[in-house]
């Protein structure tokens, strides 16, 4: 753990509109890497819309204006300077619900790197082989192949989309509630993999689900109205919080 | 309760009724042109010049010169429409130049068509010089069939889930590599019904090609893009209305062999719209 001082993500002064509404609130939150970063609080407290600061896919929305600062890396991200392709290529994004292309499992996984230009069926092979292992898909589907990506489970399917990620080879992962469509054997495994992933990425996790966010962050946000309420040790936030409304959230008054 | 039984008596009739008369006549004209044109239909009647004014032989130069118009029509516009409706649904922003655009759209389509004849007439025929020609009716009826292609690639293109497009930008794909490999394969099913329907309907029209294309006699096939030709609709027209004393038998058969040529384009789009509609599970 000698990186933990180091941060991956820094916000300063992070302000979001949409048209009029003031979605997020002068959000000052800096992500630790090798580790998993929860983001909780109630619907429309801003959550996702943090998330997708962080890659930039709030810039697909008309009308969204964003001020202040955030660095990946120590360097900003919010100038028109930056190359989206390669701030996505190295944040890559778990969505809400499992997303796989119609396409089969090996061209799911295959799409990142053929757009960015890899036309070796080798690299291919290699790159889809190495990313179902991680998501430990590997040994169930090695044979499956050809098969249409839709025909999976939906935790199958989730995991695949997690691989489709990897294999473009992200530094960051974010995960926009990764389990709400799952039964919760299904979260519970992918729980289980977002433990594996950690020891080699770095992982923000959106969830409405306190347990959740309990049971695999390290470090902890809790948001409501577009402010960062408190950010710290996830145990100290699930604990002692010190801030009130926390308080009132995680023990149920709310939410 | 018996109120409730007596009027779901009466709409039922009354639904029932209006759809009945919707498909009667359609039947009607059906069963009429194949029992009065089907004597006509010979080898020698699909691919023999016409003879003695058109009160004889064959009808092989409006044939072919429907299928060469059908086919440079479907040249000029579904290029040229896809990729409007692919700027217009991935690209633009919505401000009030698209706004303004997707409104004159829609109004192109109402647009009469004999306007598109006298349009094509003006700028192809005479304006760009290329007199009545096929080329000159071709663009006229890509003018024409524009709108309809543009709005069904447009619906196509919106039927595709905005997940798709997230994940692809999210993988750190292009708007041009989300849009070709993403967006249009999943629309492509939509679109060829679309266009298909469209090319039907320009295949089958009379007054844009009334100044722009049709030859009222030309026992000849066209030899290049800037000859006239013979073309079926134009043809019916003629044998109906401009030629003295041909036997009922030639007309009908003539307008079954249209028919069955716009009957069969539908077919084919019906048929690739229900193959993928199964295939589709999002």
């Amino acid at each position: 753990m000698q990186n933990s001082k180091l941060k991956i993500i820094e916000t300063n002064k992070l302000n979001l509109f949409y048209g009029a509404f003031h979605a997020l609130i002068d959000v000052n939150l800096q992500v630790k890497p090798r580790m998993i970063t929860g983001l909780i609080g109630p619907s429309g407290c801003g959550k996702s819309t943090l998330l997708r600061v962080f890659n930039r896919m709030n810039d697909l929305i008309d009308g969204v204006k964003i001020s202040g600062s955030v660095k990946f890396e120590n360097k900003e991200i919010l100038s028109d300077a930056i190359d989206l392709i390669t701030l996505r290529k190295r944040i890559g994004m778990v969505f809400q619900r499992p997303n796989p292309f119609p396409l089969t499992i090996f061209e799911n996984v295959a799409y990142g790197l053929r757009i960015h230009g890899e036309g070796s069926r080798l690299v291919l092979d290699e790159a889809v082989q190495k990313s179902l292992t991680a998501v430990l898909l590997w040994d169930e589907l090695k044979d499956k192949l050809s098969l249409s990506a839709l025909e999976l489970s939906l935790e199958q399917q989730q995991r695949l989309c997690i691989a489709r990620l990897l294999a473009v080879t992200p530094d960051l992962l974010l995960m926009d509630e990764p389990c709400s469509s799952l039964d919760p054997l299904a979260t519970m495994r992918i729980e289980e993999l977002m433990n594996e992933l950690k020891k080699e990425y770095t992982i923000i996790i959106v969830t409405h689900n306190m347990q959740q966010a309990a049971r695999v962050s390290q470090e902890c946000g809790f948001m409501l109205l577009g402010e960062l309420v408190e950010f710290g040790d996830t145990k100290q936030i699930f604990t002692a919080p010190r801030d009130k409304r926390t308080d009132d959230y995680i023990t149920g008054r709310y939410g | 309760m018996r109120d409730t039984k007596r009027t779901e008596k009466i709409a039922f009739a009354l639904l029932l009724a209006a759809t009945i008369v919707v498909v009667t006549p359609v039947l009607i004209i059906f069963v009429l042109i194949l029992f009065r044109g089907l004597p006509a239909i010979t080898s020698e009647f699909i691919f023999a010049m016409p003879r003695e004014g058109m009160r004889a032989g064959g009808i092989f130069p409006a044939i072919v010169g429907t299928i060469y118009l059908t086919f440079g029509t479907a040249l000029c516009s579904i290029p040229l429409g896809i990729l409007a409706a692919v700027y217009l649904n991935e690209y633009a922003q919505k401000n009030w130049l698209t706004r303004v655009i997707e409104l004159a759209i829609i109004n192109l389509a109402g647009v009469p068509s004999i306007v598109y004849g006298l349009f094509g007439l003006s700028l192809f025929v005479a304006f760009l010089g290329f007199g009545s020609s096929l080329i000159a009716g071709s663009l006229t009826l890509a003018i024409m069939t524009l709108p309809v292609i543009i709005t069904s690639t447009r619906e196509a293109l919106s039927a595709v889930p905005k997940s798709f497009r997230e994940v692809s930008f999210s993988l750190g794909a292009s708007r041009w590599q989300t849009v070709r490999y993403v967006v249009l394969p999943n629309a492509i099913p939509g679109i060829l019904t679309g266009t298909i329907l469209g090319m039907s309907r320009a295949a089958g029209e009379t007054a844009p090609i009334l100044f722009t294309v049709a030859a009222f006699y030309l026992p000849r096939l066209p030899q290049s893009m800037y000859d006239q030709a013979m073309v079926l609709p134009y043809h019916i027209y003629v044998l109906s209305t401009q030629v003295p004393n041909v036997s009922v038998k030639i007309q009908y058969g003539t307008v079954l062999v249209l028919v069955l040529m716009v009957f069969v384009l539908n077919i084919v789009a019906s048929y690739i719209r229900a193959k993928f509609r199964k295939k589709k599970t999002w």
